[in-house]
């Protein structure tokens, strides 16, 4: 994962609420063994109309979403982070996110930043006249040309990981010894936990 | 004594799982059971094969093929394996196949009698208990909450996470009580519960939470009613959705392959005794629902809480008050091809579907089949398809002679697998036409494109199958 400190360009102001992974990657995409090219996939059903905003011209590469409350929610796919990757979004902006799809983001060095709907509804008009925005994962604050600055919470944790790309695979196998610790702990309390599982 | 303050359900098993917890409050959460399946897995194996890791406890990881499946015959006359058309769809089967074995993992093959859908195999097998903490790289995990335990879908990065290192690093949700009083009215359902719940609660009402379910209604549940129940608390936004186990669940446990035995099966009922809210624990937030006031429930629109009673009609956008759900409401019915004020009874269908991890247990398959029996489909029914949860659901079906009520009504009896519950494999709904189905997710396109869902119960499935439209089950019945 790439490490992720600053996003600025512009914003794509989509809006919608309750937007479903079966929304951002349609299930027939999911029959990939990798995680590229799923781009072409991302909001098909969206994009099958010609005058769809993702594929407006004044849009090309734009590196933010604008999106709103539960964007995300249902399906657990991963293949919603990776095609939004593949799509070239760095970051989504909205009031509320399912949490599976804001971990599955993260992992994937993608920012899923949280603003209240008013900080919200005033990016989509900044994002609507054409103008970037810019956000500061570091400072955690989301500027615009006009001045505006709003600052948003992020899990110091997810903040840490996505500034330093990180794999948490890695960070978890520095811990190895405490994980073993534990398990011989329960095996010995409750055996019955892993009883039928060696049949 | 530490945690000598009244603790919800949800904290006991939480508790009894953290491994570490950081200073930033993020956990190393131990993870008990593992579910896998063809779709969400394939870059996980890759993950671990790449950075030459290996499975730190293949032994609790199971993994099962379903969701691109086909439904139809898996092998011929002869007993050899029907290959799958899709070569995607092959790949993907192909690639778990050889993965499990590779990382030491248990398979259970597309044409063993065990195979089935993920959610319902883990409670089937006894590989899901109380109070374990159970994931799976699919939303529906939740399901397995029916059965008592911490279960919730995970990612694909997730899943390699937990093939790594057996845990997760989790921040701890917050714990919501849905409290139910009174009882559920006859012909109404586990599924119409849940539907009217997620109404109730809205779809994003559950973010950040784990929900768990209170009340008399619950505890006189079936196992199966239970997991029904619990699937769908992702539908609610909910991470997880769970029920405190009790002797109906240890009755269904008991005996199971891979639940414990003797003194170990002792020793666990003894610890699962335990989990229960304590009196006095606090929730960070309570609903309460009387279910006395539950008719059964079908959606109308394109997200779970879109919901109405099935004496009720096709709402206007104007009848609701936030803007923009009005907006999402105009929207929902051009895609569902409804008029506003229609009776929901009047909504013709041309497609039944009953199956999913939802309801393709064989509690759901007796409910559908006590409908059908004596019936046929109406005419303008062009497809109706049963799919069991499992391959054991299908032969107890079968010994119980089920399939030939299914068959006798105009359904065709299907394989074990996901099927039409998303558009992955080859059962699909064609554009433009209407489906009543007893699966979880009535999004735009989840049973193909252009697909219009009505979810409703397996009894109100069979209901629409005979009269070719969304009908109430409780006027066929008399
Ligand atoms: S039946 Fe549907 S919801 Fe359940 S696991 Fe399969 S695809 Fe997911």
């Amino acid at each position: 994962m790439d490490a992720i400190s600053r996003v600025s360009g512009r914003a794509i102001a989509f809006g919608a609420k309750n937007v479903d992974t079966d929304i951002i990657i349609p299930a027939k995409w999911l029959k990939t063994i990798t995680r590229e090219g799923l781009g072409e996939g991302a909001f098909e059903t969206i994009r099958a109309d010609p005058d769809n905003i993702f594929d407006a011209p004044e849009n090309a590469g734009a590196p933010i979403l604008i999106a709103g409350d539960n964007f995300g929610c249902g399906s657990s796919r991963e293949h919603a982070a990776w095609a939004m990757l593949d799509l070239g979004i760095k970051a989504v902006l909205a009031p509320s996110y399912s949490d599976i799809f804001s971990g599955n983001a993260v992992k994937n060095g993608i920012l899923p930043i949280v603003l209240p709907q008013s900080a919200i509804d005033r990016l989509m008009e900044v994002a609507k006249a054409g103008e970037p925005i810019d956000i500061d994962l570091d400072t955690q604050t989301v500027t615009t040309p006009f001045q505006d600055r709003f600052t948003f919470d992020i899990d110091p944790f997810r903040k840490h990981c996505l500034l330093g790309g990180l794999d948490e695979v890695a960070l978890t196998l520095d811990s190895q010894e405490i994980i073993g610790q534990f398990e011989s702990r329960r095996a010995s309390a409750q055996g019955w936990l892993t009883a039928g599982t060696h049949v | 004594m530490a945690n000598t303050a009244p603790r919800t359900l949800y904290a006991k098993i939480w508790d009894d799982h953290v491994v570490e917890t950081r200073g930033d409050g993020t956990a190393i959460v131990y993870i008990d059971r593992h579910l896998v399946h063809e779709v969400t897995s394939p870059q996980a194996f890759e993950g671990l094969r790449s950075a030459g890791r290996s499975v730190r406890r293949p032994e609790l990881t199971l993994a099962v093929p379903d969701h691109n499946l086909p439904t139809t015959a898996r092998t011929d006359a002869n007993g050899a394996r029907i290959p799958i058309a899709d070569p995607q769809s092959a790949a993907q089967l192909a690639a778990l196949e050889r993965n499990a074995p590779e990382f030491g993992i248990r398979y259970i093959d597309a044409t063993a009698a065990e195979q089935g859908i993920v959610h319902v195999v883990g409670p089937e097998q006894g590989f899901s208990l109380p109070g374990t903490t159970i994931v799976c790289g699919d939303s529906h995990t939740a399901c397995h909450g029916g059965l008592g335990a911490l279960a919730f879908g995970i990612g694909t990065s997730e899943v390699e996470h937990v093939l790594a290192t057996q845990t997760l690093l989790l921040q701890r949700s917050k714990a919501m009580e849905v409290r139910v009083t009174d009882a559920l009215g006859p012909g109404v359902t586990a599924k119409d519960l849940i539907l009217h719940i997620i109404g109730e609660i809205g779809a994003a009402g559950g973010t950040g939470y784990v929900i768990e379910y209170r009340g008399q209604v619950f505890e006189e549940m079936s196992v199966e009613e239970r997991l029904t129940v619990c699937n769908m608390s992702i539908e609610a936004g909910a991470r997880a959705g769970l029920i405190a186990p009790d002797e109906t669940v240890f009755r269904y446990l008991k005996n199971r392959p891979m639940a414990p035995k003797g003194t170990d099966w002792d020793a666990a009922v003894r610890y699962w005794k335990t989990l229960h809210s304590d009196d006095g624990a606090v929730f960070d937030k309570s609903v309460e629902i009387d279910a006395s006031t539950i008719a059964p429930t079908v959606t109308w629109g394109t997200s779970p809480e879109d919901v109405v009673p099935i004496s009720g009609a096709v709402p206007a956008p104007e009848d609701f008050a936030d803007p923009s759900k009005q907006a999402a409401a105009a929207k929902s019915l051009d895609y569902m091809g409804l008029t506003p004020g229609t009776a929901m009874t009047d909504v013709a269908i041309e497609n039944v579907f009953i199956g999913s991890c939802t309801n393709s247990r064989i509690e759901d398959l007796r409910s559908a089949a006590k409908v059908l029996k004596g019936r046929v489909k109406a005419d303008n029914v062009r497809w109706a398809i049963v799919v069991p949860g499992s391959g054991l659901v299908k032969m107890q079906a079968e010994e119980e002679g089920l399939d030939q009520i299914f068959t006798a009504a105009g359904f065709e009896w299907r394989e074990p697998g996901c099927s039409a519950c998303l558009g992955m494999n080859p059962d699909k709904v064609p554009a433009g036409e209407r489906c009543a189905s007893t699966s979880n997710r009535n999004f735009v396109g989840r049973q193909g494109p252009g697909a219009r869902t009505h979810l409703v119960s397996p009894a109100m499935a069979a209901a629409a199958a005979v009269t070719g439209r969304l009908a109430d089950v409780r006027t066929l019945d008399q």
